[in-house]
């Protein structure tokens, strides 16, 4: 309650510093037009020769690509704004700052920024969500719903561990700049469904990097084509994810000296 | 009278030549430093191309194993050679010159007796020869997991060889003209944004350009990004003629010297508008 109160205050004061800024937010709807855009007309250049990509219709990958931008809003506005500026602290010595209030530092670390303007690709996503949804030829039950909402909860969940554990290391190496770059990177491939890789690739983007969990599930559930065993995996995937990560901030932290604040 | 003329301008020919070696070299050493930055960077965009490889191999093996003719092979290739030469098509980018000029860092470099724009080519070149020895162990490993259909003639490795530096100074000198957009308006993220997006339609990054409809095809041949990023890798993995290659490397050529008597013309305009902040 104290955590969701406090997230809310930071929240807010974000998001009044960053409303100061108005022009930025039409160059972020620029920014997500055209990379939307851009993405549509790959979905178009492939549709053009198949009519279905590994048993996906195109209607169905426009609710992959959907969840893929949404949740990719989510990640920009609130979880990767507190990662860089933690990896930030940690070489400027800077952390003592957090460290030194009087609430738990993994909840402070995780909710201390937030780039509201990013919000944009939350909408853009949705509504590319909701267009994919309204081609399908069968209809979207709400046990379908709700089941998609959860899964998507559980899929912003998963990735926030996934990128405190990457922040985490920080502690070790100093330089961790081209990290946000592997993450953008390697986060594209989540606009198609992970079935498509070849093994090795597959493992790699549902245990390591864990796109299948946050995008690929949630898509599943909403085209009627999820197994129960599967959001059995997921489940478990997140909570063993999400104790873990609470372990490795702690073991991360006892490296941290401050050196230079 | 004549005599000495020549001898000042091979003077100052030789003079530049030296500052560019000096200058790349310096970078070389300075790149070299960060192996393990340099990697996880190529790594990170290794991501694009494998995805693009694995939808269109996909598709093709669904098709009995081509698209318009491309077989899953030379999809292989395509990408493989991809990831290089968009290395080499990261240049300096029009945000750079907004933060030059919003932080004033442009009044050190306009009191050297060089123009600007020369620091910048040789030293984004000095560190593309790192990304080019880095580059071949990942295609090493691409290769063996990717299993192109590619096969090579001496006049086509070649011309990739002159080609990936044309691609690098098309695209150097495209940004930098757009660079000095900032001149004016010291915000230049939107412009930069549209040009990246019609780049990535028209340029061959998101697919072979046979798979775009023939009016986007056109419409490519007209604009210079295809010159740097598809023509570079067709020169390799294509079966272009040697008429052919050296029409390319003309085109590439004839590019170079448009965008750079462009930029000459702009800055003259853009370096009186300066006014340095900050510093």
């Amino acid at each position: 309650m104290r955590i969701g109160r406090l997230a809310w205050l930071f929240f807010k004061v974000g998001s009044l510093n960053e409303l100061q800024y108005r022009a930025n937010f039409f160059i972020q709807l620029l920014q997500s037009a055209v990379s939307v855009g851009v993405a549509l007309v790959v979905l178009a250049l492939v549709y053009a020769q198949t009519t279905e990509l590994n048993g996906w219709s195109e209607s169905e990958l426009m609710i992959v690509l959907g969840i893929q931008i949404l949740l990719g809003g989510v990640i920009r506005t609130t979880i990767q704004p507190n990662m860089q500026r933690l990896m930030e602290d940690v070489r400027d010595g800077k952390l003592d700052f957090a460290l030194t209030k009087p609430e738990d530092s993994q909840v402070l670390v995780s909710i201390r920024n937030v780039q509201i303007w990013r919000a944009v690709d939350v909408i853009a996503g949705a509504a590319v969500l909701a267009y994919g949804i309204d081609g399908l030829d069968a209809g979207v039950g709400v046990g379908d719903v709700l089941l998609f909402l959860g899964l998507l909860l559980l899929g912003a969940v998963t990735i926030y561990c996934f990128w405190l554990v990457i922040a985490t290391l920080a502690f070790w190496i100093v330089n961790v700049w081209e990290i946000i770059e592997l993450f953008d990177g390697i986060y594209q491939a989540g606009r198609w469904p992970t079935s498509i890789f070849p093994g090795w690739l597959r493992f790699g983007v549902t245990f390591i990097f864990p796109l299948a969990f946050a995008i690929t599930v949630p898509a599943e559930a909403i085209t009627s084509r999820l197994e129960w065993s599967t959001v059995g995996i997921a489940v478990g995937f997140a909570v063993v994810l999400f104790a873990f990560t609470r372990w490795w901030w702690g073991f991360g932290l006892r490296r941290y000296s401050g050196a230079s604040a | 009278m004549s005599a000495e003329v020549s001898t000042v301008e091979e003077g100052r020919f030789r003079s530049y030549l030296d500052y560019y070696l000096t200058r790349a070299r310096t970078q070389i050493q300075s790149n070299f430093q960060y192996r393990v930055a340099t990697y996880m960077w190529l790594v990170g965009m290794l991501a694009e191309p494998i995805v693009y490889l694995v939808v269109w191999t996909t598709i093709a093996d669904q098709q009995g194993g081509s698209v318009q003719g491309i077989t899953t092979g030379e999809f292989a290739a395509y990408y493989i050679v991809w990831t290089l030469v968009r290395n080499m098509n990261i240049v300096f980018t029009p945000y750079g010159w907004e933060w030059r000029i919003r932080e004033g860092e442009l009044s050190a470099a306009l009191l050297r007796p060089l123009h600007p724009i020369h620091d910048d080519i040789a030293g984004f070149a000095g560190w593309k020869v790192v990304t080019i020895i880095l580059w071949l162990p990942i295609a090493a490993v691409l290769w063996i997991a990717f299993d192109p259909s590619i096969d090579l003639r001496a006049a086509e490795i070649a011309a990739f060889c002159v080609a990936i530096w044309g691609a690098y100074l098309i695209r150097t000198m495209f940004l930098t003209s757009l660079g000095m957009v900032t001149f004016w308006t010291t915000r230049v993220s939107a412009l930069f944004e549209l040009a990246v997006g019609l780049e990535l339609l028209l340029s061959g990054r998101l697919v072979p350009l046979p798979l775009m409809p023939a009016w986007a095809e056109d419409v490519a041949n007209v604009l210079p990004f295809k010159w740097s990023f598809y023509f570079p890798i067709q020169t390799l993995v294509g079966d272009l003629s040697n008429r052919e290659l050296l029409e390319g490397l003309g085109i590439q050529l004839l590019w170079i010297v448009a965008l750079t008597g462009l930029f000459l013309v702009v800055w003259r305009f853009a370096i009186r508008r300066y006014s340095a902040v900050g510093n």
